[in-house]
């Protein structure tokens, strides 16, 4: 052991604030973290890497020719659809992981450290952004390789690939704030699947709207994911924004209003 | 509330903390020295986890007040995070991470750059012969490394005061004696200890100064010897040869240590020993009266012992509060 004697505590000159500085570079460290333990757990691997491609030939093989006549005409319809449905449904491991990492020993000695109280939650939002980004490029990348080659080109699936982050980033706000409310993790788990599994199959993901029935296509029309895929199809296909980007957009963003305030509260009331 | 020595490290004045109806702390107060070790003893669900979570910020107290080192708990509790390191129970490690790589997050946490959290993490880890496990899962490790890792992760920022939340239940002798080692070299670099345990003999072994703790009430307070002599004495036990002896060996002992003993069962003999040079005589006396002995010991008061004498009920175990 090293024989350095400690300072002693009434010598010390110290601080009773984190200054903006400390919360960016705790919650970087944090991220940092949440991507090591991303790499350690293989539910989590599949979620990001394995769905998009496996479900992705999947889809594009199976209904294909029924829905478009081909693979290859279909896959402007299926791409934008698995990657929504991928990265919605790894945003609700926002809410879980926070919930796994409260329940443990680790999450106290978080706390009796000197860093910034929201480093743990922004660490977790800021890592989850990364397994988004890997969704998507693997979604597009296998895209490419059954031949999808979009209308507005490169360009196009960017800001698709971006649009559907940024909603993800905000969609996450709501399962965190599952995760700060209810007593499990797997509950979170449960619920947000429970929610979302509908809304991403009742939705323009896999089929065209006027193949349903009349109540379902009312239904399928107001669905927020519609709107979100219709939005990535005119940027990758055209490279327009047309009123579905910015009603998701707007959507989302009414998301975070409610939900990072109601998330953050309750995150503090614990940290 | 004042601060009426500069040298103390915990000052804490009527801590109360409830949940729901159990009172998990009931009215406890501390004062801890700078350069000791104190220990706070207690069975199971006695509120031990509880002050430490209140002391190191983890838990706002219902009532009373705590400071470290001068700067109260509640009020500047980023202060007081700086100045202290949590092990035990009430913080742990990352099961997932590597012992390294949980090492270099909390470095980075603390402010060290990627380079010297990263020899930080190594020294650490050379210090408390986690070398050669570095790399390997947590889950693979056995009671006394996660503990000595534990113990690792709170000393990256070398605070001067260190709770150890019971630092060596369920650890085998030898790696109990490793933790004591660790924890007195501590103290000689001038760090600070408050420490839990559930046994007499580590108190003992390590303690300056020791709290007795019992349903969220202090229940005795001291130095190890003052404890002891308040709560009761060893024993000496003696086993005769020829059960036969039972009645002779004991008028015997009755007449040389002036006091009434008990036989147990024919054949035994277990006499308090208040005054240990007494025991010559009472061999030798025994020798004179032709009593042979098979089996001579002493035991020391038991937990159980003290809490029978304290609060003339056994000691309770109680499911530890969480959180």
């Amino acid at each position: 052991m090293s024989t350095t004697q400690i300072i002693p505590g009434n010598k010390r000159q110290l601080k009773n604030h984190t200054s903006l500085r400390q919360a960016v570079s705790n919650s970087l460290t944090m991220a940092y973290r949440g991507l090591l333990k991303f790499r350690r757990t293989p539910e989590q691997f599949f979620d990001v890497v394995l769905q998009p491609i496996l479900f992705t030939p999947m889809f594009a093989y199976i209904f294909g020719g029924a829905i478009a006549g081909g693979v290859k005409a279909y896959l402007p319809i299926i791409i934008p659809g698995t990657l929504v449905q991928t990265i919605i449904t790894a945003s609700v491991v926002t809410g879980v992981q926070l919930r796994e990492d409260m329940e443990k020993g680790v999450f106290n000695r978080f706390r009796a450290l000197p860093i910034a109280r929201i480093a743990p939650l922004a660490g977790a939002l800021i890592a989850d952004t990364i397994r988004y980004i890997i969704a998507a490029v693997i979604t597009f990348a296998m895209g490419y390789l059954l031949g999808y080659r979009p209308g507005a080109g490169f360009g196009g699936v960017v800001l698709g690939g971006l649009l559907v982050i940024v909603f993800a980033w905000c969609l996450s706000w709501i399962f965190a704030f599952f995760g700060m409310i209810v007593r499990t993790a797997s509950t979170v788990q449960g619920i947000s699947l429970l929610v979302l599994f509908p809304l991403t199959f009742l939705s323009n993901a896999f089929v065209p709207i006027k193949t349903l029935p009349g109540w379902l296509q009312a239904f399928v029309r107001i669905n927020p994911i519609s709107h979100l895929i219709s939005a990535i199809r005119q940027l990758t296909t055209y490279g327009t924004f047309g009123h579905d980007f910015w009603l998701s957009l707007l959507g989302a963003a009414a998301i975070v209003a409610v939900f990072a305030p109601l998330t953050v509260r309750a995150y503090m009331r614990k940290a | 509330m004042k601060q009426k020595h500069p040298d103390t490290a915990i000052e804490a004045r009527g801590l109360v903390k409830t949940f729901g109806d159990n009172h998990a702390v009931d009215g406890i107060d501390l004062t801890v020295s700078t350069g000791s070790i104190y220990g706070v003893l207690g069975p199971n669900g006695a509120g031990k986890s509880t002050v430490i979570n209140i002391l190191a910020t983890l838990m706002k107290a219902d009532g009373g007040s705590a400071k470290i080192f001068g700067h109260d708990v509640a009020e500047e509790p980023q202060v007081v995070r700086q100045l202290i390191g949590v092990t035990g129970q009430a913080a742990s490690v990352d099961e997932s991470l590597s012992a390294t790589e949980n090492l270099i997050i909390f470095g980075r946490l603390l402010g060290l750059n990627a380079s010297d959290a990263k020899k930080k993490a190594a020294e650490l880890l050379e210090e408390f012969a986690l070398t050669d496990a570095a790399k390997r899962p947590l889950a693979k490790f056995s009671g006394g490394m996660r503990r000595r890792l534990d113990l690792a992760a709170s000393l990256i920022a070398q605070p001067p005061l260190i709770f150890l939340d019971e630092p060596t239940t369920g650890l085998d002798p030898r790696t109990r004696n490793q933790m004591w080692d660790t924890v007195r070299r501590l103290v000689e670099q001038g760090s600070t200890i408050l420490l839990t345990t559930q046994y007499l003999d580590e108190t003992d072994q390590l303690a300056d100064r020791i709290a007795v703790i019992d349903h969220g009430k202090v229940i005795a307070e001291g130095t190890g010897s003052e404890l002891k002599a308040s709560v009761g004495t060893a024993t000496l036990q003696l086993e005769l040869a020829k059960k036969t002896d039972t009645a002779a060996a004991t008028t015997v002992i009755q007449k040389v240590l002036d006091m009434k003993v008990s036989s147990p069962s024919e054949g035994r003999i277990t006499a308090p020993m208040t005054n240990p040079d007494l025991v010559t005589d009472l061999l030798v006396a025994l020798r004179t009266s032709k009593i042979h002995l098979s089996q001579v010991s002493v035991q020391e008061p038991t937990l159980d012992e003290v809490f029978l004498t304290l609060t003339g009920k056994p000691a309770e175990t109680e499911k530890e509060e969480t959180a």
